[in-house]
């Protein structure tokens, strides 16, 4: 007898994996639980994707579940639509997030509104996931946060984990959830370890969360920045500074109360996200806030966020994306009013 | 552009030739079948002329005339099964027509008081989709949907195991890049799918020579399939060509195209206005060849229907007619409410507050009128 824990064990137990593994955990398990589930995208095969989240997953369920598909984003997409009309569930990958605007299309006229325009007769319960993000030192295209795009269009749902726990359950409840849902997958953290449970879901992946309890400010945001927010927490708290970190997990639906709260809470709120402030999405969280805690805060809410240029190039996105300096030259300012 | 003269069977004078691949399927149909490919022309071009008043009238918020295309249109869709899907593109009236949409549902739409009138699967119909060749794509997904039922032996309740698609287009959105990525996934999973092209020479205001310079049908060969092209106003043409794709799609052959050559009388929508770019020699060249007169001419002369025929098919189309207009101006809008809740599936907290702010807001001018 092996040593080794069979397959079944090990999902019996809290299990430390990182949060590529986490998704292809989800996958496989939604693979597994419902044969209308099916994996589309470009090289998600044999070479199990360029980030290798869908390794081993085609020779474990077949290539016509697990489809190489040709090389073109509407046709991802617009298939998609298609087959979940024939009742199926497709998840589709979209390889890095400056080439899902070929797709633009499909997902903001035909997707977004097809649930409405046929008056509920038609549900595309399409997942669309979406590696996002920058400071992965890649060239052009390879580092967007197109994220207020999509949040802007009814009819999608909008969600980004920040731990590979949350990665393995918001995935599994953005494939069986009836309404198309992108995935902001946050890159940068595909190699971030920790532990899941397959045996213990995440909260509902369409609300926020306070991962850390603090009293003087607090800082809301998602994906890839939740790591940093809390790192600027822990950096506040040696100077004396008691700060509370949100994490936002889904954009649409927003889970205003929840930042609202937290925000009343402490009386000070700063937003980041690693997209561009200017029309960003930092600016309808800080709106609702704003609106919702009025009277409790004693800042204006402040946002940290990427600068109105395209992405710069990666050697100086370190000077582009927010870190923990910003974020507490924010908190810092936050005190100043 | 080169000539690749379309495949007719049925002349604008009325005479019919034999053709050694194609004649079979007319010979098959009965004199019941013909009789009924001339009354869903006719049904048509009434309900198009009807509606196309209407809009005049300021009854309708648009209307897409479909006037010289019924040929091209009755015949395709004759050839089809029922149970075959189609996905249309917005002026594929005949054919929706054919499939048993009524006048209300058909109207729905361009009377704007909703997005879409039917339920797709009732019909096997999908909605008109209003972004150029999007659709093509939806009905190449739908296409994988049915080969991967076929594998898995998981056809659903009510579809059945020959199922092909119908993909509509026009010669317009023979240049958009989904039409090209939709065809490229047909070709390469050899899919069900039977494009349709409606090659009506006019993209709004832009000729098809702008599109392509070679024949749309020899697109088909690119993706490595077959395309072929048809008299679009030759109803029997039409029907024969469509039949023998649709037979060879069936049999497991993949994705076969037709360029249907036709001609649209008629504006663009509307709101066109195409004596600013074409000539009235033009149009008169194509009225010329009809579909309807040819068809009709040669049907006298086959005695398969007589005078009787013409006169009760005319006033089906008149009832037709006076239901549409009844339809039109009887048929409510849908509430604001039902948009709310159908623009996700599941619950979703920014929709559910602003239709309750919705609600109290209105109910305060309610108030207000009582107070008055």
């Amino acid at each position: 007898m092996s040593a080794e824990l069979s397959t079944e064990q090990q999902a019996q137990q809290p299990e430390e994996m990182v949060l590529a593994k986490a998704i292809n955990a989800a996958l496989h398990d939604e693979l597994t639980a419902d044969e209308k589930t099916l994996l589309i995208g470009e090289d998600i095969g044999a070479l199990g994707g360029v980030f290798r989240v869908t390794d081993g997953l085609q020779s474990r369920f077949g290539t016509d579940r697990v489809i190489d598909s040709p090389l073109a984003e509407s046709g991802i997409v617009g298939t998609s639509i298609g087959m979940a009309m024939r009742g199926y569930r497709p998840v589709a990958e979209i390889q890095f997030d400056g080439f899902v605007f070929p797709a633009f299309n499909q997902i903001t006229t035909q997707l977004a509104k097809m649930h409405n325009r046929s008056d509920g007769a038609i549900t595309v319960p399409v997942t669309i996931r979406l590696p996002y993000g920058g400071s992965i030192g890649s060239i052009e295209h390879h580092s967007e946060s197109p994220e207020a795009l999509f949040a802007h269009t009814a009819g999608l749902r909008i969600v980004a984990p920040s731990n590979p726990h949350d990665a393995y359950w918001m995935t599994r409840q953005a494939i069986v959830c009836d309404d198309p849902v992108i995935i902001l997958e946050p890159k940068r953290r595909y190699w971030l370890k920790g532990p899941v449970d397959r045996q213990n879901p995440a909260p509902d992946a369409f609300t926020a969360q306070v991962v850390r309890e603090g009293a003087d400010a607090t800082i809301a945001c998602y994906g890839p920045l939740v790591p940093v927010a809390l790192a600027a927490a822990e950096a506040a708290a040696q100077d004396g500074r008691s700060i509370e970190v949100v994490d936002i997990r889904s954009i649409s639906p927003l889970d205003d109360e929840t930042i609202a709260r937290s925000a009343a809470k402490t009386s000070r709120l700063v937003v980041a996200h690693e997209a561009p402030t200017f029309g960003g999405f930092g600016a309808e969280i800080a709106a609702r806030a704003a609106e919702k805690a009025h009277g409790r805060l004693r800042s204006p809410v402040l946002r940290v966020g990427g600068f109105h240029m395209p992405y710069p190039p990666s050697k100086q996105e370190h000077r582009y994306l927010p870190d923990i300096d910003r974020m507490l030259e924010a908190v810092d300012r936050s005190f100043s009013y | 552009m080169n000539a690749v003269q379309p495949i007719q069977l049925l002349a604008p004078e009325g005479t019919l030739s034999e053709n050694e691949t194609y004649s079979p399927y007319i010979a098959a149909l009965s004199d019941e079948d013909l009789r009924s490919l001339y009354r869903n022309m006719a049904l048509e071009r009434r309900l198009d002329a009807e509606a196309t008043s209407l809009q005049r009238q300021g009854q309708l918020a648009l209307w897409v005339p479909a006037l010289g295309q019924e040929g091209a249109q009755v015949g395709t869709i004759a050839a089809l099964k029922p149970s075959d899907m189609v996905f249309p593109t917005y002026r594929e009236h005949a054919m929706a027509l054919y499939r048993g949409i009524t006048p209300e549902e058909l109207i729905t739409q361009f009377r704007a008081v909703a997005h879409a009138g039917w339920t797709p699967e009732k019909y096997n119909f999908h909605l008109y989709t209003v972004v150029l060749g999007a659709q093509t794509l939806h009905a190449a997904g739908w296409a994988m949907g049915i080969a991967q039922d076929l594998r898995t032996g998981s056809v659903p309740r009510g579809r059945q195991e020959d199922e092909i698609v119908l993909a509509c287009l026009g010669d317009g959105a023979s240049s958009q890049g989904d039409v090209h990525e939709s065809m490229v996934f047909a070709g390469s999973y050899g899919l069900p799918v039977l494009y349709f092209i409606q090659n009506n020479h006019w993209a709004i205001s832009v000729p098809t020579s702008t599109q392509s310079k070679a024949p749309l049908a020899a697109r088909a060969g690119g993706y490595g399939f077959e395309g072929v092209r048809v008299d679009g106003n030759d109803v029997l043409g039409s029907y024969a060509v469509a039949a023998h794709m649709a037979e060879q799609i069936r049999s497991g052959q993949g994705p076969k195209l037709i360029e249907s050559v036709t001609y649209r009388i008629g504006a663009h929508t509307t709101a066109d206005d195409p004596t600013k770019y074409r000539s009235a020699d033009e149009v008169e060249r194509w009225k010329a060849q009809d579909p309807l007169d040819r068809y009709r001419t040669w049907l006298t002369a086959q005695e398969t229907a007589d005078e009787g025929f013409y006169q009760q098919v005319e006033e089906e189309a008149e009832d037709l007619a006076a239901e549409l207009r009844r339809a039109t101006l009887s048929i409510e809008a849908q509430p604001l409410e039902e948009v709310f809740d159908t623009v996700y599936a599941e619950p979703h907290r920014q929709i559910e507050a602003e239709k309750a702010w919705l609600k109290d807001y209105e109910a305060g001018f309610a108030e207000d009128g009582d107070k008055a």
